[in-house]
């Protein structure tokens, strides 16, 4: 459930033409013929199952009887009944104390990890784009982690953090970092913490690679420039690298939020099932499929695909106006 | 003249085919702790070499949590690949509608098994699943280290924990750095439902929902039991018990580092495996109690074979379900991996009694099983089990008192329950 932002190729032509020509004409019909098997995909494994959730959260269905579902409107987002003894009634979705702890700590953990995943995916950018012997080899070893699927570098992981067993308390033990063996996974101070090293850890190479080919656009006669000038490399950085690296740099940063916003795998099968760590789709499955509240699951992903939709709505906006102010 | 041949043959095949019962390949899945699925592999290939029907095992995690989603997303797609489902003895009245009615089918076979395991399994009137084995967990302990301290197996949850602490200090004294006293299931999820209703219930504070519906939980009995079960937690019990589902317990109690541990019958063959470090060097007994007139309590599990609706060979599919659940299964399975038989007559066998010589002991635990409140619950059970293990798991880990809890766990049900389960 991720939006791409997506412009027709009717609003870039239409712009610049007044009277078309015949080719012009051609060619547009053509663009939407290359463009028509996307769209349709998309709408058939996107567009389809968007619109039936949506539906669906309107609706009283359960996963047994789905064709019997009956319109109840937003009562599974917001019910309020009075009782007789005048006492008010919020229920819904809305009303749930579960729902906002899932959505505080998903939002929390996209920004803690996408914060982190940036910083040293610049770091390790800058070092690849540096000439060493080797390099070739490192770019791609640096991809494995990103290539390990979630559930198995989970599981992986869950056995490192694993209290009893796990290899980073035995060093950190060893080390004499720690005095006694902690319980990563098992304690709500450190769930999070660990959820949080895992993610860094895999996808720190995404972000290190969208940033690297941001990198090798820029110039090098810049940095030859400002060497010559003798300006000093902390200084190059901020006033050359990072406003030239800036547009690769918010894509990149884009694509993690999307995707951290809708984590689900990693914390789904390292942590237990419980509030500190349970994000928005943890909890809309927990509804979907667990428990007997289709409807009431499905509201739940709606508002995820509405909070993720408006965030990165906020986030273009904001960050087009920020890329115009720094030219 | 050769293709013409081959030709041939393939239509003597096709007309053989539906001539005659066409043995078509059955697929069976089920979630596997320990050996479970590797011993249905040999049931299964014992089941092809008699009758010629071929059955996949389509393997699934151990967490019945897992399970239950992925099956119920299947089930509720019409999925006709999967033929027979492992179900636990918790599902029955939310999968009801799914599976084919059994009752005329086993009707010659129900009367072997125990009455109150096939009435978990019938769900208004309709046999929706056979019991393959039942499960209700016991104590383990380490008699070696009981014995070296001249201690008995604990009687109260009180004496398992002052034995634990007193046995795991000595030996770490000694140099058994790893040693813990008491390991258990303290994840959030279904196991850990399975645990504190025993906590509850060996204190006297009911059963979560009573039988007829109400809804008993919030009570200073079960608080106390849940505020003891915390002490233990960081103090006989290493802190990350709250991430361990039954194979992390099993895992630190194979390895030889915990004195006491609660688990399910299954531990017992892997414990006394080759490759276990403890082998030979514990027994098994009831689950403790809290005293004052209370009785041991332990959670009824057990699994069993149900027939998919949407199967397309569910007669071929109905055979097999009963051969599953039939008595020589049940004793073979019971001999191989522990697994507690759902007919009474093999508690009585001899073979059993010399392979697994706990086995006829647990009769007498099944008179003290206490039922999850599944029966009463409902199609809501689920939520139920998941809103009283978040309140148990919140308060193990520091987020407020079992007393606070429980009582918004109370109110939450109230919710849920409306004008009736």
């Amino acid at each position: 459930m991720t939006t791409v932002p997506m412009s027709g190729p009717s609003g870039a032509a239409a712009a610049d033409l007044t009277g078309r020509s015949d080719l012009q004409r051609q060619r547009l019909r053509a663009a939407w013929m290359f463009l028509a098997p996307m769209l349709i995909a998309l709408a058939i494994v996107a567009g389809w199952p968007l619109v039936r959730t949506i539906y669906f959260s309107f609706t009283n269905a359960s996963l047994n009887n789905l064709s019997g579902a009956e319109w109840i409107g937003f009562d599974n987002y917001l019910q309020i009944r009075t009782l007789s003894s005048g006492r008010v009634l919020y229920r819904g979705l809305l009303a749930d104390p579960a729902w906002w702890a899932a959505v505080w700590n998903t939002i929390r953990f996209a920004v803690l990890s996408v914060a982190f995943e940036t910083v040293f995916g610049m770091i390790v950018a800058l070092v690849l784009n540096a000439n060493f012997r080797g390099r070739a080899l490192v770019r791609a070893a640096i991809l494995i982690p990103w290539a390990i699927p979630t559930i198995v570098s989970a599981k992986m992981w869950q056995w490192m953090l694993n209290d009893q067993f796990g290899i980073i308390n035995e060093i950190a033990l060893n080390l004499g970092l720690i005095s006694q063996k902690i319980a990563w996974t098992a304690s709500p101070d450190t769930a999070m913490i660990a959820v949080l090293i895992v993610d860094v850890w895999k996808t720190t190479p995404f972000m290190a690679l969208l940033i690297l080919a941001g990198l090798q656009m820029i110039p090098g006669d810049i940095y030859e420039a400002a060497k010559i000038d003798g300006v000093h490399p902390i200084k190059v950085f901020w006033k050359v690298t990072l406003p030239l690296v800036r547009p690769a740099l918010m894509v990149a940063v884009i694509f993690r939020m999307l995707d951290a916003l809708r984590i689900f795998d990693l914390i789904y099968v390292l942590t237990p099932n419980n509030a500190q760590t349970k994000t928005m789709s943890v909890l809309a499955r927990e509804n979907l499929f667990d428990f007997d509240k289709f409807a009431y699951g499905s509201a739940a992903s709606t508002m995820l695909f509405l909070i993720i939709a408006v965030i990165t709505i906020v986030y273009v906006v904001v960050g087009r106006v920020n890329f115009e102010g720094g030219r | 003249m050769k293709l013409r041949k081959k030709l041939l043959a393939l239509t003597a095949l096709f007309a053989l085919g539906a001539g005659s019962a066409h043995a078509a390949d059955l697929s069976m899945v089920l979630g596997d702790t320990g050996t479970g699925a590797q011993f249905l592999r040999e049931v299964l290939d014992k089941y092809e070499k008699d009758t010629g029907v071929k059955v996949n095992i389509v393997t699934m995690p151990s967490s019945t949590t897992d399970q239950f989603g992925q099956y119920r997303l299947w089930l509720a797609a019409g999925n006709s690949d999967i033929d027979l489902y492992q179900t636990d003895v918790i599902w029955a009245p939310q999968l009801a509608d799914q599976f084919v009615d059994l009752t005329a089918a086993a009707k010659d076979v129900v009367g072997q098994h125990f009455p109150s395991i096939i009435e978990s399994q019938t769900v208004n009137g309709k046999l929706v699943a056979l019991p393959l084995f039942t499960d209700a967990p016991a104590l383990y302990y380490r008699k070696d280290l009981l014995d070296k301290y001249g201690k008995q197996p604990p009687k109260t949850w009180d004496e398992l924990a002052a034995t634990a602490k007193e046995v795991q200090d000595k030996e770490r004294e000694a140099g058994q750095k790893d040693l813990w006293g008491f390991v258990w299931q303290g994840n959030a999820y279904e196991g850990l439902t399975c645990d504190a209703l025993e906590w509850v219930k060996s204190s006297g504070g009911g059963q979560i929902i009573e039988a007829d519906g109400s809804i008993s939980i919030n009570n200073p009995n079960a608080a106390a039991a849940i505020e003891r079960a915390k002490s233990w937690v960081g103090t006989i019990s290493p802190p990350g018990v709250l991430a361990y589902q039954e194979e992390e317990s099993r895992g630190v109690w194979q390895t030889g580092n915990a004195v006491f541990m609660r688990n399910w019958p299954y531990a017992y063959a892997l414990g006394n495996g080759e490759d276990s470090s403890v082998k030979g060097k514990f027994e098994v007994t009831t689950l403790p109690f809290a005293g004052d007139g209370n009785q041991p309590a332990a959670t009824l599990g057990g699994w069993n074979v149900a027939v998919s609706k949407y199967s397309k060979q569910q007669d071929a599919a109905i055979k097999l379900a009963i051969y599953l659940a039939s008595p020589e299964v049940q004793k073979w399975r019971a001999i191989e991996i522990a697994n507690l038989p759902t007919i009474e007559a093999l508690y009585d066998d001899a073979d059993v009694a010399k392979a697994q010589p706990f086995m006829p002991a647990w009769k007498a635990v099944f008179q003290s099983a206490v039922p999850r409140p599944s029966a009463p619950t409902k199609t809501k059970y689920n939520e139920v089990s998941s809103k009283f293990w978040t309140a148990v798991h919140n308060t193990l880990s520091g987020n407020g008192t079992a007393a606070e809890n429980l009582e918004i766990l109370e109110a939450d049900l109230e919710d849920l329950k409306g004008s009736g389960w």
